[in-house]
């Protein structure tokens, strides 16, 4: 791959230089290879483009009806020789693309840890990946970093080379998590976890937002997310660290009513528990967390004494009107508040350390947990083990 | 379509048909009615679909094992399985052209429909006097749309029913009614069908599981 | 009155719901409301509400239907437009700390209905419209088979754009994009009746647009012409049968999420909710497994008009008729087995991801092969470069680009990077202007002939054909550009000033395709007008291929006075190239469908109920829903539905054609 990107990327490079293409120039090595894929597809696929627009001009001007020199076949309506090629060209580009396709999904599989830092890079064992919790709330971002026990709004940060574990949930709505110069973005999903695994080459100070549609203070999503060296990273923590504050289940539920164009906050101590809270929707005393939920659940529910543990609701999120004809709004009770450590909520996805395959000769077929037929349809891996 | 038109005998194409005969009224009407079906098969299938997704979703609420009570749902399956024979009895008599048995195992058929629909309001009732609301779990939200999704069909059967007797009555089993009768009959089966899906589905799995 | 009765009356509508604070709303509403009672006071004073009632209103003439249908796209395609020079004007501007000149909530609105209407009721009506006024001509048919039916879809279709359009003066549309993703859409975080105008918009549609798949499939299935065996069927009716297909085994999906949805919004329930065990993520797949089938549904009508029209302008048999056939088959079962490719981000595993890539991909290969059968068809042809070909051209040299984009975005990895930007929207929307309203305005020029008797003006064709094609290069390339540097839809204000350039070389491409609609209605009244000098009398204007061709243009009531037999792919090519003698005499009464007031009415009370719904007037929804059950069974007791043209008016209309005929030689 890394061969034929440099080929691909000459005239590119020469053609789109001064612009700021950051899609086809991150500075991660992920979206990196992202881009290769890009490349690499549509040139492949411009081996058959090219030839069809070229002819399709050609024959446009060429049989016009004015060019009485060119030769007319009304009743020339078959060739298998023709059909033959017209149906496999397009096979033949949709075969190399399907295993290109194939390969890249699963080598760039966001859940899966990374196998290098960069092209030329292995993975460092000595360095720890720095773990990110990524909530989307109405209209900001909050970053926790549960190493350092800090929190920010709408401020990232990672140092370059280290491999960054982001795990991503949302507080009300649907956003997707993108740093187009970091790597390819996922959904940010209230009650469910997504995870993205990336890594930064180069500091710099880029941008990040939501890339999906969210509501009225959208636009204002955004965030810079900064690559820095150790030392400017440890220097950015302690400027975290410095501002004091602490982020608790008190001060999360105000921060997580809605607000707009948000400025850069950052908190010195938060609560340990509070991402699990937050992506089991039980920030909130009283409330049953999701996790509990499910295990009720998948026990087989908690029969007709269940029916009365709901409490009505007063506040959810927005000013919540009720439906024209259900109940009050309500929520189901905590039965108990279990104290389960804050840990891994879903099996990671472990690249093999032994980048050769990489490359793409004698791949081994990547490893993957079969799905269960209801997460092959929402897309999903189970949120939480708990 | 054959094309057996071919009078001048000369060997001469035909290009139009100088003798042709309208076609019959209501000639695409079984066709079109079948689709119809299918598509409304769909919403079935897809509300199923969302029962599977949904389907143990309690919100440590109650479960299927804690709700049902499948004898009453038994007796109620019986209803419905037994209107369908009974609407059998009906499109046998209709063939032999007795207006007044078709007409009395329509309302027979109509009777059991009533006592399916009457069954099911006293099981949503108890449920939801219970607490088992609807929006008490997604389970119960899906459980509650697809069983009364098809309640809802045959409601609409119902009138229906009600609609061609009158029809029947007033203008006799003329080919228009013989067809609209054909058009229930297949949608009164359907309906049956639906309902063993929803049996097995909901009920029986949903008690074992 | 009480405020208790005034609720019970007016639900949650009351003066606050009137946008008089919005001075854009209320410009617009003065412009329409003036053009309204002109239009109005026009159509008294002329004294043609009888004629339009009779003639039109009810009829139920295929014909007539396919015509209103595409008014309705056109008409409707001004409104989405209007709102796409919104969203340009918009972007260009909001630069530097501008807010532009549109708040939130109003922008939000603005590309949701964009969206929504230019989808619904602009490119679904335009393909409905062609289909229903074509296919049957090109089948031998007189009408379709449920002609009843017919009517009552089209009325429910505007029904729908009804709904969409009062939400415009009265309260508001949804502010959740296009497909109104829950949780967003929820009652929760959207307790506005937008989405509510949204769902029973599309709702009151659907049932129309259903049914009128279940009767083209059947009209095809059943009453094709003698000879006319599936193979030798003209390829637009295939295309047709296939979208017809998708429509009846797409639709049911869209009706039930919205179904769950509006349970969700109405009594509580949990489908889509992020508590009580609701989902969501099952809300974006069973959309999306109607809404890429949708996308077929528009786009292979437009592959069988290229496909018309390439044979018939190169005066050539269509090359690989067969191969063409069983592309479109493999590309409507295919379009089933990709939904997942619009959500990749959500986070399947790699091999679900790839899965549904590589299916995506492979839709690709009979969409090529298609491309190279027009292109051999060109091959060895006598080219005409009338309107419908210089369409057709540019939609071959559109398509691929939005072709090869797409299969870029089919890459999970490719799509990680460029899901939801503006590379996508480029990409989709160069795939549907480039392919369906190309399509659409192809068909527009080609058939209009037929349908009117006389030509569109060539000379304002042309020119809003190059405002089309160079706006929406203008348009949307810099959208392509924008997507590498990483910019994502739906943003109503910008930070970075490197960007504006691009947004307003966007903006000046919208004005220029603002300038290709205003030729396309010039050119609709400059034909008009000089409909003596573009008049046809052969019915054969530009030498075709198929059946509709055979008859008179426009074709009369009953489309052929005699059923046509057909011994060829191109019916009326070898009926022409054998000799064939338009039959004179022998003419006999024709049995035919009568017009009827039911569907119109029934549409009328289906909307009503729809805005009771929206608006919580519980009692206009209860008795709509009433009246509508009433006057369904009411007309169940009519079963004199039909009646006879009686041979002498036959023999006259054939007797006037033939002196024309004589008088063109």
């Amino acid at each position: 791959m890394s061969r034929l990107k440099i080929l691909a990327l000459l005239p590119l490079a020469v053609a789109l230089s001064g612009c700021n293409y950051i899609v086809l120039a991150p500075a991660g090595d992920i979206a990196a290879q992202q881009r290769d894929l890009v490349i690499i597809s549509t040139v492949l696929m411009l081996l058959i483009v090219v030839p069809v627009m070229a002819l399709t001009v050609l024959f446009a001007w060429r049989y016009r009806q004015s060019n009485s020199s060119a030769r007319y076949e009304p009743d020339w309506d078959h060739s298998t020789k023709l059909e033959l090629v017209i149906w496999s060209a397009p096979l033949l580009i949709i075969v190399c693309l399907g295993a290109l396709t194939w390969m890249g999904t699963h080598l760039l599989d966001p859940y899966r840890t990374l196998g290098r830092i960069h092209a030329d890079r292995a993975i460092d064992q000595s360095k720890a990946p720095l773990e990110v919790d990524v909530v989307a709330l109405d209209w900001k971002w909050l970053f926790i970093y549960p190493d350092y026990g800090i929190a920010t709004v709408n401020d990232l940060a990672a140092p370059v080379d280290r491999p960054i574990n982001f795990r991503i949930t949302a507080s009300s709505v649907m956003n997707s998590f993108y740093i187009p110069a970091l790597a390819g973005q996922i959904y940010a999903m209230p009650g469910m976890e997504t995870k993205l695994h990336a890594v930064v080459n180069h500091a710099g100070t880029y941008k990040g937002f939501s890339a999906n549609y969210s509501g009225a203070g959208f636009s204002g999503m955004h965030f810079n997310f900064q690559g820095l060296d150790d030392k400017g990273f440890d220097a950015w923590v302690a400027q975290a660290k410095s501002a004091g504050g602490s982020l608790g289940r008190t001060e999360y539920l105000q921060l997580e009513k809605p607000s707009e164009n948000e400025p850069v906050r950052r908190w010195g101590t938060v609560d340990s528990d509070l991402y699990r809270l937050i992506l089991n929707m039980c920030v909130e005393t009283g409330k049953m967390c999701q996790s509990e939920m499910m295990a009720i659940d998948a026990k087989g529910g908690n029969g007709h004494e269940g029916l009365n543990n709901t409490l009505p609701l007063s506040y959810d999120k927005y000013a919540r009107r009720g439906t024209a004809f259900g109940p009050e709004p309500s929520f189901i009770a905590g039965t108990c508040t279990p104290d389960a450590p804050q840990g891994q909520t879903t099996a990671a996805i472990k690249a093999p350390l032994d980048p050769a395959p990489l490359v793409g000769a004698g791949l081994k077929r990547p490893t993957f947990a079969p799905l269960k037929s209801s997460s092959f349809f929402l897309g999903q891996r189970p949120k939480s083990d708990s | 379509m054959t094309v057996a038109v071919n009078p001048a005998q000369t060997g001469e194409p035909v290009f139009y048909l100088a003798d042709e005969h309208p076609h019959p009224e209501g000639y695409s009407t079984s066709l079109g009615f079948w689709i119809y079906l299918m598509s409304d098969c769909l919403i079935f299938a897809m509300l199923f679909a969302a029962f599977g997704v949904l389907g143990a979703n309690y919100a440590a609420g109650p479960a299927p094992k804690d709700l049902f009570d499948l004898d009453l749902v038994a007796v109620n399956t019986s209803m419905l399985l037994l209107s369908s024979i009974t609407y059998g009895f009906a499109m046998l008599t209709m063939q032999q052209n007795k207006i007044a048995q078709t007409q009395m195992w329509l309302l027979i058929t109509g009777l059991f429909g009533a006592a399916f629909i009457g069954i099911e309001l006293t099981e949503f009732a108890h449920m939801i006097h219970e607490g088992a609301t609807p929006q008490r779990s997604a389970f119960l939200s899906a459980f509650f749309t697809l069983v009364g999704t098809h309640g809802l069909h045959v409601s609409c059967g119902l009138i229906w029913l009600v609609t061609l007797m009158v029809q029947v009555w007033r203008f006799g089993l003329i080919e228009a009614n013989r067809r609209r009768l054909m058009c229930l009959s297949m949608f009164w089966h359907f309906l049956d069908v639906v309902w063993i899906g929803v049996f097995t589905f909901v009920y029986l799995l949903g008690v074992l599981r | 009155m009480s405020p208790d009765l005034l609720k019970f009356i007016f639900g949650r509508l009351g003066f606050d719901s009137l946008p008089i604070h919005e001075p854009i709303l209320v410009g617009t509403f003065a412009v329409v409301a003036l053009g309204g009672v002109t239009l109005l006071a026009g159509l008294t004073y002329f004294r043609l509400w009888g004629y339009l009632w009779r003639e039109w209103f009810t009829t139920v003439d295929h014909k007539r239907i396919g015509i209103m249908y595409i008014i309705l796209g056109i008409v409707m395609l001004l409104r989405g437009f209007a709102d796409a020079l919104m969203m340009r004007a918009q972007q260009a501007m909001a630069f530097g700390g501008s807010e532009g000149f549109l708040p939130a909530h109003h922008y939000d609105q603005v590309f949701t209905a964009h969206g929504v209407i230019m989808i619904f009721f602009v490119a679904m009506p335009l393909v409905t419209g062609l289909m229903n006024y074509v296919v049957p001509l090109q089948i031998g048919a007189r009408d379709v088979s449920f002609p009843f039916l017919n009517n009552f879809s089209f009325w429910m279709t505007v029904g729908g754009a009804v709904l969409v359009m009062l939400s415009l003066f009265i309260g508001e549309f949804a502010r959740t994009g296009w497909l109104a993703y829950p949780p967003l859409s929820n009652i929760g975080y959207s307790p506005d009746v937008g989405v509510d105008y949204y769902i029973w918009g599309l709702q009151v549609a659907g049932v129309g647009t259903t049914l009128s798949g279940i009767n083209l499939i059947c009209t095809i299935v059943k009453l094709r012409c003698p000879g006319m065996t599936m193979m030798r069927m003209p390829v637009f009716t295939w295309t047709s049968l296939c979208t017809n297909i998708l429509i009846v085994a797409s639709f049911p999906v869209l009706t039930v999420v919205l179904a769950l949805l509006s349970l969700d919004r109405y009594v509580g329930t949990n489908f889509f909710t992020n508590d009580f065990g609701g989902s969501p993520m099952m809300y974006v797949n069973l959309i999306w497994i109607w809404g890429h089938p949708e996308v077929y549904i528009l786009v292979l009508p437009a592959f069988g008009i290229f496909s018309e029209v390439t044979s018939t302008f190169s005066g050539k048999r269509l090359f690989g008729y067969t191969s063409m056939v069983y592309a479109t088959v493999v590309i409507t079962i295919l379009s089933y087995l990709v939904w997942l490719h619009h959500f990749f981000t959500m986070g399947s595993g790699a091999s679900v991801n790839s899965f549904f890539g590589i299916t995506t991909m492979i839709i690709s290969i009979p969409t090529g092969a298609k491309m190279f059968n027009w292109l051999f068809t060109m091959y060895r042809g006598r080219i005409r470069y009338e309107l419908p070909m210089l369409w057709t051209i540019a939609f071959m040299l559109t398509f691929v680009l939005g072709g090869m984009t797409g299969v870029l975005l089919a890459v999970p990895p490719a799509d990680f990077v460029l899901h939801n930007s503006l590379f996508l929207i480029a990409h989709f929307h160069n795939v549907i202007i480039g392919g369906v309203v190309f399509g659409a305005f192809a068909g527009i020029n080609y058939w209009f002939p037929k349908a009117f008797g006389f030509r569109l003006d060539p000379f304002w064709g042309k020119l809003s054909f190059w405002f089309w094609v160079t706006g929406f290069y203008m348009a949307f390339m810099p959208l392509y550009v924008l997507g590498l540097m990483g910019v994502t839809r739906r943003l109503r204000v910008f930070d970075d000033p490197s960007l504006q350039i691009w947004f307003v070389i966007a903006a000046i491409g919208a004005g220029l395709v603002f300038l290709g609609i205003l030729s396309m209605l010039m050119q609709f009244a400059v034909s008009f007008l000089k409909r003596e000098q573009l008049k046809d009398v052969t019915g054969d204007i530009w030498n075709a291929r198929t059946l509709e061709w055979a008859t008179s243009s426009p074709p009369p009531d009953y489309n052929f006075a005699f059923t046509p037999v057909v011994h060829d792919n191109d019916a009326w090519w070898d009926m022409k190239k054998r000799g064939y003698q338009r039959p004179l005499t022998g003419f006999k009464p024709i049995h035919m469908p009568s017009s009827t007031g039911t569907g119109i009415i029934l549409a009328g009370f289906a909307t009503a109920m729809g805005f009771g719904l929206i608006w919580y007037m519980w009692w206009l929804a209860a008795l709509s829903f009433i009246a509508m059950l009433a006057v369904g069974i009411g007309h169940t007791f009519n079963y004199h539905r039909d009646f006879d043209i009686p041979a002498d008016d036959v023999i006259r209309t054939e007797d006037a054609r033939t002196k024309l005929l004589a008088g063109a030689k």
